[in-house]
This record gives C-alpha cells, sequence and structure tokens, in this order.
C-alpha cells in the first residue's frame, strides 16, 4: 500500500500522532521523510481508530505538523541476517555504520523474537571456563545461562567482561569446536570511550572477525537504546540456532536501557511502578534475557552476560533487582573490595549461579567442587561476622577459632580472590587452592564436607605457588 | 451455546484492545481476536467501547478486524490426559505446540488441551437405570500408572441413565452415558467436560483440617508444617531459594498430584523440573516423579495476560482433581509476577491505583485464590483437598511491601527466606525466628498420635533454644564469645547442632533431600538428650571444653548424612555413647 500521510497532528517527546490511518496495523514500521529529504523511522505503539501513535527513532526535533509525510511499511520491524553479520558494526536500530555497505540479507527476521517453548529448551549442563578462581569454583557459568554482573559506576566491569571473552572454554563439549564461537556484543548508552575498549580488546585477542557490535552511545537517541537489544539478540539468534554458533552475548549497561525505557514510557504518560520505572519492567526485561539458551534440534547456544551499574551501588534499585529475578543468579562486584586494590572485586557471598549445581561435580569439574563450593561461601559467611566481632572488641580479643578465620578470610582475598587481569586459572587449580585455604581451619570446622572427601582432599597439598594455564 | 457474533477492534495497547461495544459481549467472556484468532477475554464493558485483554502478542493486529464471541466464559477442557504434561497458560499443551511450530511459541494457535486420538482403558461404574447427580463418578480409567482418572458428572446434570458404553478402550471424546433428565432431555456426556477458571468449583462441604502435608524437609515438617488444605507463603529476595525449595517439595511432599505453575519465571526451570522429574523415582510408588505432576509453564517472556491466567488454570486443575478424591498440591512460583501482571493490566486501562502501583482490588484477588485452598468433601462423596504454596517475590527483598503483606494475611503459614542464610549456603534458607505456621495446633493431636507423643514438646524445646541462642548471639556481637558462662556457652554449642545438624539440610545428598517423620523426631530427641546431658555436667562444674572435646558435638551434625533413612535405630548408638561420656566424665570430677 503505497499511501503517504501528509503531517501530524501532535508531537510529545519521541511521539507524534498521525490522523486518519488507514489499514496499520500494531507494531508496524513507519517511515518518515522530513522536509522532503532526510528520512527517519518508526513505529506505532498505541492505535485508537484512525489515528495512530508512532515512536520516532532519531527523535522528533525539525519535525512540525506540516513538513512529514508518513509512510506505512506493512511490516514489523525487521532485520536482515547472514553470517556476514560477524565482523561488523551497527548502529541501535542495526543499520551498519562501519561504511562496509548493507548485509546481504540471508532472510528477514522480525527483532521482536517469538518466546522459547519451555518444553523445547535443552537444560544447559556443559560449564564455561572462565579462568576466574571466584567464577569457576563458586559461580560456575554454564553455556546457555544468562549471568548478569552487577558493578558500580568507577568499578572495572568492563575488563572482567573482556578478561571472561578472551579466556572463556566451552567445557565437556563434544562436537563442537571453538571455531564455532562467537560474540555480539550491544553497547546502550555507554561512552565512547568504553565501546573502543571493547573493540580494540576485541581486536588484541584476535576475536574481531567473530564479533558482531551493536552500539548505541550515550549521546544517541533513546528510542534506538530500547531497540539494541533487540536487534542483538535477533543476530544472536541466528547465529546460534540457525548457524549453530555458541554465541556470547555481552549487553552493556542495563541500567541506561531501562532509563530509556522510563523516559519512552513517560514521554507516553504511562502510571509509573517503583521509583518511576513502568509498571512492565519485569517483562520487558525478561523478554530481552529469556532470549538466553539452548534449544532441542540446534547445535548452537546463547549465553548472556549483561552488565548493569547500580545506582548508588544499591543491589535493590528496581533495575539490579528484577534483573536477578530472572537471570540465572548474578556475579556481584563489590567497592570496598576494588578500593583495597583487589582484582576481580567480585563480592562472593552475593554472587551465584543457579545453573551451577548440574554442571559440576562428577562428570563435569570434579567430585569435591559442589561440597567445596559449598564450605567455602560458609567460611567467608563466617568470617564476615569475626571481622565485625573484631571490629567492636579487638582483633586480640577472639577467640581462637575467630583468629583462624581471620587468617582464612585475608588469604583467601589475597590468594583466591586475586588474581592478575592476563591470569588464566584452571579449574582444577582454583579447587586446590580452595582446599589450601581450607587447611587453615581446623577440621571440626567442616561440616558441609563429608568425611571420605576431607580423607582425600583435606590438608594433602600445597600449590602455593600461582600456576597459570596458558 | 453458539451466540457467536462479531465487532470490531477501534484501539490497540499492547495485550489491551479496545472494541466497539454491542449488546451481547458479556464480562469475562472469552473471544477471538483478530484474523489470527488469539484468544482473548472480556474484562470491561463500556458504552462505547468494551475492553478485552489478549493472551498472545497483538503486533501485526488492525483496528477493523473482527473480534469473535464465543459466549462462554474463560473456560477448560478437563478430561484424562492431563497429568504428566506441560501446559501454557491457558493449558495449550507445549508439546504438541512444539510438534506444530518448533522451538518457537508461534501466535494463533488453538490446539486443545486434551488429546483426542489417545485411547483410555475406561471402566464404567453406572448402570442403567441408575440416578446420577453432578460430581457422581461414572468411569473411570487409568491416566498414568501412578493415577486413576475419575470422570465426574458435570455440574447441573442430573437424572438417569438410559445409556451406557460396555468397558472398553475409548478416546476422551467418547460419550460414555446418556442421561435423561428431569426435563425430559437426553443429554450424552463425554469423558471431559469443561470449567470456568475463575470461579470455584462446588463442593459437599469443607471439613477440619488435622493432617499435616508432609515434605521431608526437616524445617518445615517438624518447626513450621503445613496442612492438607493449607496455604503456606514463602517470601524471599532473589537467590533466597524459592524455586529450590518449591521443586523440593514438588519432589517429596506426600501429595497425590503436584500442579507446578511456573507463573512468570524463567524458561530453563520449567525444562529443569521437566528433566529431572522425568527420571527421579517416587520413593513411595516406585513410579517416576512426573506421573503425578502437572506443569503449567508461563514463562516470564510469554504473554502477561495468559500469566494473569495460569495461576487460576492451576487452581483449576487442582480443584477437579481434587473433587476426585485426590489429595493435590498446588506450587505456584510466583504469586508476585501475577500480582504484576494484573499491575501492568491495570496500568493500560488507566485505573487508580493504589500502594506502589498495584490496582486496590489486589488484596481481594489474593484473598479469592488462597481461600480455594481446603480439605474438602466432594459432591462424588470423596475427601480430597487442595493445598497452595505460592512463592512470593518481594521486590528488594522487602517483606514490607503489599504483595507479601496481603499475602501473608491470607494464609496461615510463613516460611521466610532469609538472604544471609542464603549468603552462607544455609539451605534450606527458613529463617526460624520470623517463620510461623499457626496449623501446628491443629496438627499436634496428628503428630502425638502418628509419630510420637512428644513430638510437641521436643519442638517447643527446639524453638526455644534457637531464641535463646538469638538473644545470647546479641552479646556475643559485642563482648565475643569466650566471656559467656558455660550454661550460656553450652546453649550456642547446641543451637550450632541444631541449625547445621538439623535445619541446614542438603537437597544434594540422597539420604538428606527426604527425611521421614521418624527420623526426624529422632534426631530431635537425640539433641534434646545431649542437650540436657551436658546441661547436667555443666552444673558439675565440667568446662565447655571438656564436653566439647568429646566429639559429640560434631558427630550429631553429622547423623543427617552418617545414618541412612533405611537404619534410624542406629540414632539409639548416639545415646549409648552419650550416656558412657557422661558416666566416664561424672566419675573423673566426683573425684575432683
Amino acid at each position: 500500500m503505497n499511501i503517504e500521510y501528509l503531517g501530524l497532528s501532535e508531537i510529545n517527546g519521541p511521539l507524534i500522532a498521525i490522523d486518519n490511518v488507514k489499514g496499520a496495523s500494531f507494531e508496524e514500521m513507519v517511515e518518515i521523510a522530513v522536509d522532503g529529504g532526510e528520512k527517519r523511522m518508526g513505529r506505532i505503539v498505541q492505535m485508537y481508530g484512525d489515528k495512530a501513535i508512532v515512536q520516532v527513532f532519531e527523535g522528533t526535533s525539525g519535525l512540525s505538523r506540516k513538513n512529514t509525510r508518513a509512510h506505512f511499511t506493512g511490516k514489523p520491524m525487521e532485520m536482515p541476517v547472514s553470517r556476514e553479520l560477524l565482523g561488523r558494526v551497527f548502529d541501535g536500530a542495526g543499520r551498519p555504520i562501519d561504511g562496509l555497505g548493507e548485509i546481504f540479507a540471508e532472510k528477514r527476521v522480525d527483532v521482536n523474537g517469538k518466546p522459547i517453548n519451555p518444553a523445547a529448551r535443552t537444560y544447559p549442563r556443559n560449564y564455561i571456563r572462565s579462568g576466574i578462581s571466584t567464577i569457576d569454583a563458586l559461580s560456575t557459568i554454564i553455556r546457555g545461562q544468562k549471568l548478569p554482573i552487577f558493578s558500580g559506576a568507577g568499578m572495572p566491569h568492563d575488563q572482567l567482561a573482556v578478561q571472561i571473552v578472551k579466556q572463556a572454554q566451552i567445557m565437556g563439549s563434544g562436537e563442537e569446536s571453538n571455531e564455532d564461537f562467537a560474540i555480539v556484543f550491544a553497547a546502550m548508552g555507554v561512552k565512547n570511550d568504553v565501546a573502543d575498549y571493547f573493540r580494540r580488546s576485541f581486536e588484541e585477542s584476535g576475536v574481531l572477525e567473530r564479533v558482531s557490535m551493536f552500539l548505541n552511545l550515550s549521546n544517541d537517541p533513546i528510542v534506538e537504546r530500547i531497540l539494541t537489544p533487540l536487534c542483538a539478540l535477533t543476530a544472536a539468534e541466528y547465529l546460534a540456532f540457525d548457524l549453530g554458533m555458541q554465541i556470547l552475548v555481552i549487553m552493556t549497561d542495563m541500567t541506561s536501557y531501562a532509563e530509556a525505557l522510563r523516559e519512552f514510557s513517560s514521554s507516553k504518560g504511562e502510571i509509573p511502578g517503583r521509583k518511576g520505572y513502568p509498571g512492565y519492567l519485569y517483562s520487558n526485561l525478561a523478554t530481552l534475557y529469556e532470549r538466553a539458551g539452548i534449544i532441542q534440534g540446534s547445535k548452537g547456544s546463547i549465553t548472556q552476560i549483561p552488565i548493569l551499574t547500580m545506582p548508588n551501588d544499591d543491589i535493590t534499585h528496581p533495575v539490579p533487582d528484577l534483573t536477578g529475578y530472572i537471570t540465572e543468579g548474578q556475579i556481584v562486584l563489590d567497592r570496598t573490595l576494588d578500593q583495597s586494590g583487589i582484582y576481580p572485586p567480585i563480592s562472593v557471598l552475593p554472587s551465584l549461579s543457579r545453573l551451577m549445581k548440574d554442571g559440576i561435580g562428577e562428570g563435569f569439574t570434579r567430585e569435591d567442587h559442589p561440597p567445596l563450593s559449598n564450605q567455602l561461601f560458609s567460611a567467608y559467611a563466617k568470617v564476615m561476622d569475626a571481622r565485625s566481632l573484631a571490629s567492636v572488641i579487638g582483633a586480640d580479643e577472639l577467640s581462637e577459632n575467630d583468629k583462624k578465620y581471620l587468617e582464612f578470610g585475608r588469604q583467601f582475598e589475597e590468594r583466591f580472590v586475586t588474581q592478575g587481569i592476563n591470569e588464566n586459572r584452571t579449574t582444577e587449580y582454583s579447587l586446590d587452592l580452595g582446599w589450601d585455604l581450607l587447611s587453615l581451619l581446623p577440621e571440626s570446622e567442616l561440616d558441609r564436607i563429608d568425611k571420605e572427601l576431607l580423607a582425600k582432599y583435606y590438608k594433602k597439598q600445597n600449590t602455593t605457588q600461582p600456576r597459570s594455564d596458558a | 451455546m453458539s451466540n457467536e457474533t462479531s465487532v470490531k477492534i477501534y484501539g490497540i495497547n499492547g495485550p489491551v484492545v479496545t472494541v466497539e461495544s454491542n449488546d451481547v459481549l458479556k464480562m469475562s467472556e472469552m473471544v477471538y481476536v483478530g484474523n489470527e484468532n488469539l484468544i482473548g477475554e472480556v474484562i470491561g464493558i463500556g458504552d462505547d467501547y468494551s475492553i478485552i485483554q489478549v493472551y498472545e502478542s497483538t503486533t501485526g493486529i488492525r483496528p477493523g478486524e473482527p473480534v469473535t464471541t464465543t459466549g462462554r466464559s474463560m473456560s477448560l477442557k478437563l478430561g484424562p490426559g492431563i497429568v504428566s504434561n506441560i501446559f501454557d497458560g491457558i493449558l495449550r499443551p507445549l508439546l504438541r505446540i512444539k510438534e506444530e511450530s518448533g522451538a518457537f511459541i508461534d501466535r494463533g494457535i488453538n490446539i486443545d488441551a486434551l488429546d483426542h486420538e489417545r485411547l483410555f482403558d475406561v471402566t464404567v461404574k453406572v448402570e442403567k437405570g441408575q440416578k446420577v447427580k453432578s460430581g457422581d463418578i461414572f468411569c473411570t480409567c487409568p491416566e498414568t500408572p501412578l493415577i486413576e482418572h475419575r470422570c465426574m458428572v458435570p455440574n447441573g446434570i442430573e437424572g438417569e441413565v438410559v445409556d451406557v458404553v460396555p468397558n472398553g478402550q475409548y478416546n476422551v471424546d467418547t460419550e460414555i452415558i446418556k442421561v435423561k433428565t428431569p426435563s425430559g432431555d437426553i443429554v450424552a456426556i463425554p469423558m471431559w467436560q469443561e470449567w470456568p477458571i475463575r470461579i470455584p468449583r462446588p463442593f459437599e462441604k469443607r471439613i477440619p483440617i488435622d493432617t499435616p502435608l508432609i515434605t521431608g524437609q526437616r524445617v518445615i515438617d517438624t518447626l513450621f508444617p503445613i496442612a492438607k488444605g493449607g496455604c503456606a507463603a514463602i517470601p524471599g529476595g532473589f537467590g533466597t531459594g524459592k524455586t529450590m525449595t518449591q521443586h523440593q517439595l514438588a519432589k517429596w511432599c506426600d501429595a497425590d498430584i503436584i500442579v507446578y505453575v511456573g507463573c512468570g519465571e524463567r524458561g530453563n526451570e520449567m525444562t529443569q523440573v521437566l528433566d529431572e522429574f522425568s527420571e527421579l523415582i517416587d520413593p513411595k510408588s516406585n513410579e517416576k516423579l512426573t506421573n503425578r505432576t502437572v506443569l503449567i509453564a508461563n514463562t516470564s517472556n510469554m504473554p502477561v495476560a495468559a500469566r494473569e491466567a495460569s495461576i487460576y488454570t492451576g487452581i483449576t486443575l487442582g480443584e477437579f482433581y481434587r473433587d476426585m478424591g485426590y489429595h493435590v498440591a498446588i506450587m505456584a512460583d510466583s504469586t508476585s509476577r501475577w500480582a504484576e501482571a494484573l499491575r501492568e493490566i491495570s496500568g493500560r486501562l488507566e485505573e487508580m491505583p493504589a500502594e506502589e502501583g498495584y490496582p486496590a482490588y489486589l488484596p481481594s484477588r489474593l484473598a479469592a485464590f488462597y481461600e480455594r485452598a481446603g480439605f474438602v468433601h466432594a459432591l462424588s462423596g470423596m475427601d480430597g483437598s487442595v493445598s497452595i504454596i505460592g512463592a512470593v517475590s518481594p521486590q528488594g527483598g522487602d517483606f514490607s511491601e503489599p504483595v507479601t503483606q496481603n499475602t501473608q494475611r491470607f494464609t496461615r503459614c510463613f516460611w521466610a527466606l532469609d538472604k544471609q542464610l542464603a549468603y552462607a549456603r544455609h539451605y534450606p534458607s527458613i529463617n526460624w525466628l520470623q517463620s510461623y505456621s499457626e496449623y501446628f495446633t491443629d496438627l499436634a493431636p496428628w503428630f502425638s498420635e502418628k509419630v510420637n507423643e512428644k513430638f510437641a514438646s521436643y519442638r517447643t524445646r527446639l524453638m526455644a533454644l534457637l531464641q535463646e541462642e538469638s538473644r545470647l548471639m546479641e552479646i556475643v556481637k559485642l563482648i565475643g564469645g569466650d566471656f559467656l558462662p558455660d550454661d550460656q556457652k553450652l546453649i550456642i554449642e547446641i543451637a550450632r547442632v541444631i541449625r547445621v545438624g538439623f535445619l541446614q539440610q542438603n537437597a544434594f545428598h540422597a539420604s538428606d533431600t527426604y527425611v521421614p517423620l521418624e527420623k526426624q523426631y529422632k534426631m530431635m530427641e537425640i539433641i534434646v538428650y545431649l542437650y540436657n546431658a551436658a546441661l547436667e555436667l555443666v552444673g558439675m562444674s565440667v568446662p565447655m571444653s571438656v564436653i566439647l572435646g568429646s566429639g559429640l558435638f560434631e558427630s550429631l551434625i553429622k547423623i543427617k548424612y552418617d545414618v541412612p533413612n533405611d537404619q534410624i535405630e542406629l540414632i539409639d548408638g548416639y545415646k549409648t555413647q552419650i550416656d558412657e561420656f557422661v558416666e566416664k566424665t561424672k566419675k573423673e570430677y566426683a573425684n575432683i
């Protein structure tokens, strides 16, 4: 249908209203020509009778009630996909911005995606080795998992994400080779330097050919920011489920995304929920995060590592809170650790991987892995108690046991948590290190491990020297 | 019932569609929306325009497309073949959707909940000439190796049986009996019936609840038990183990049928339940757990309106099997997502929000849901029960938010999950100071009759010791543990045994994942026994270091791993050890 609608009736923030529309459908794409030249894209977000409310991706500045021509495309937002997506850079709406021309489309797919049938999922079980002790031993990443990094402004979440990308190895898999491995990177509202840091790091580690980047920088329009993860995940789904690749999706920063959503929601005049975020923030985030996983009949997988900065380091803020309810665990960074010079500053106790229990232990990592990690968590929790007691009555007055815990805590942070930005540890090494540390505690304190394992591993070895794996 | 009419779509806003009103549209009526026939429900009727919530994504719908009315309210087709299956929020079978549309769910798929091809081995229970009334069982058939499906005469039908089929293999559509109603009509009754999801199914009368739902989880069965026919709430922030607790209950509780509603939760969790339950064997029946489980999976990325319906779908299934005389446990994970779905739709309707944007009718909806639980004498003459265990996901782990607060008012059992316990990997992370169960007094006679008459008094003892410990820990936090007198040190030590050896339970350990009541009682008894013995020694000025040096505290903590569930009598051996130690120490100190 090649009708053009001249002019519009209302402009409010990124939204415009067009009257007397015939035959348009909900969420259909609209092309808007301004002053006969510049083209902008928009999407119908509400319809009443013959009135359509359209959100304009590039913003509405320069629009007047008379100078536009709108053309309804008759289709929801689609994106061309093909193997050529890799090695390319796109803007938030999925248009190439690296000057290499358009993508030759294998097919065009709706960016909104469709929900995966829970009965058609394969439960993720193979772990990904990140080479980082706190992650591998205590919050193991599983292929097909969504595991966010909860960070704060000024903390090294980007470095950590890059280290994971560089060192990630898919373990326990049969036919998949690392050649099938690719990265989809979505930047939402991040600064140019950050996007550039990721690009350089990908280049240095020689994976740039296998990266597809979607960039919406902090000064780009917010409406495009809402589309960025949709486009990135659509690309990821195509690469994983149509081409059978192992895809790691990094999305940063989810807080900017949620803020864009809030800005957009308030300009639509919706009733706000907590802290002004729209009531559907949970559902909206879920439609992104739930696009991770493995489906039956395809050898590909999508593993997501979303990064979000907690405003004021507050984990109960709606964005980290709702994210935590959807994702399968979280890796939390801690400012106190960061300030005491510990890298990676992973706060062990609140970090968690929900899928870990089925991907570790005998047949996956090592038989002692589950009880060992359990014991380390429990011991480190007691360190916290001992420390708060020490701050009241002084370390000298502590009982012998509590003193041992203090020493355990110190060594745990120095030897186990701390590691180099290029240090790639094997899982065995991390586990042995865990046993070394537990040897600082009397056997009677190890109440999470049964007798046989204690006999086999407790105080059996000493691997004090850091050992790295190429 | 075919008063089908068609109205035109006027406006679209997410899952909410407005249509031009006519006189036929009914509240809560099921409608088909647009050219793709998406399922929807009428939720408001106005002068000019009426409002419909659509259970699927509305992308691509145009104003002017037709909405077809059905004249029926949103209802489910109930019949054999439901147990062991997985459905979405409006009871569409996900496995058959997978066959039809692949790994992703397409829109506008209208597949019936029941498999019309499958043949069941039907035994007819009524004879020609017999009088039947609503709720009477007229035939049975094995649904799974565990569950016998009992087909009941649908509500509103009574009369004389004029025709029956012989026993044999039939599909669900076969008209098993024909009934002549008092008005002279002949009604043919197939094996299925329909029931509107928002209306509770009728029963003869409620009967008092006096039997616990045994879960095999020590902290629940012993400290905070739930009754068959009762309601419990599990609130907890993310990562505190709500879902793990629900899974444990679904696996081990002694209900006949489990309805697991994944309401707005993770897709992988549902897959896990599917995988795990098809491998796990129920210890009581030696059958696969899937044979007693129904899964309703409306994951967080599936349409929000269907999420709102999924809770009602779950409870309607529960009541249906209750009426056949089964004990049903419903796991609703999570009711907060359901409340959020209410809020989202309410927001689109521009209703006046109450607390935190939730609609003002949230408490009454929650109450109506939890009141559908109960232990009843059904119309079929059998006794059955529906127990509801609802997870609540409070924002920021703050229990003062509206969903937790209102849920707390309508449930009598509250298992508060604690972040600090979860951080220390103390699972189940049920906080023993914040949680409570009002059912315990109702159930105490059962425990004293079926387990031991001392059960209640030992439980009270355990609770008192834990309470005392928490008081002492306040002091320890200020001055350290070394300065306490020995009798108070003893309380802290024995409380550690209770916390680590009794309350903490390892879901991944073969003999600890489910613990029979018998062993729970014995463990409790031996802990109290040790406490009394040690208290006696402390009274004789035996230093705590000597008492702890015996290693008895450590070995009691490990009873949960060291004593297998089928050799409970081994626990008596610990009693002998305690006695010997007390004797020996008494002698040594008597001389001093």
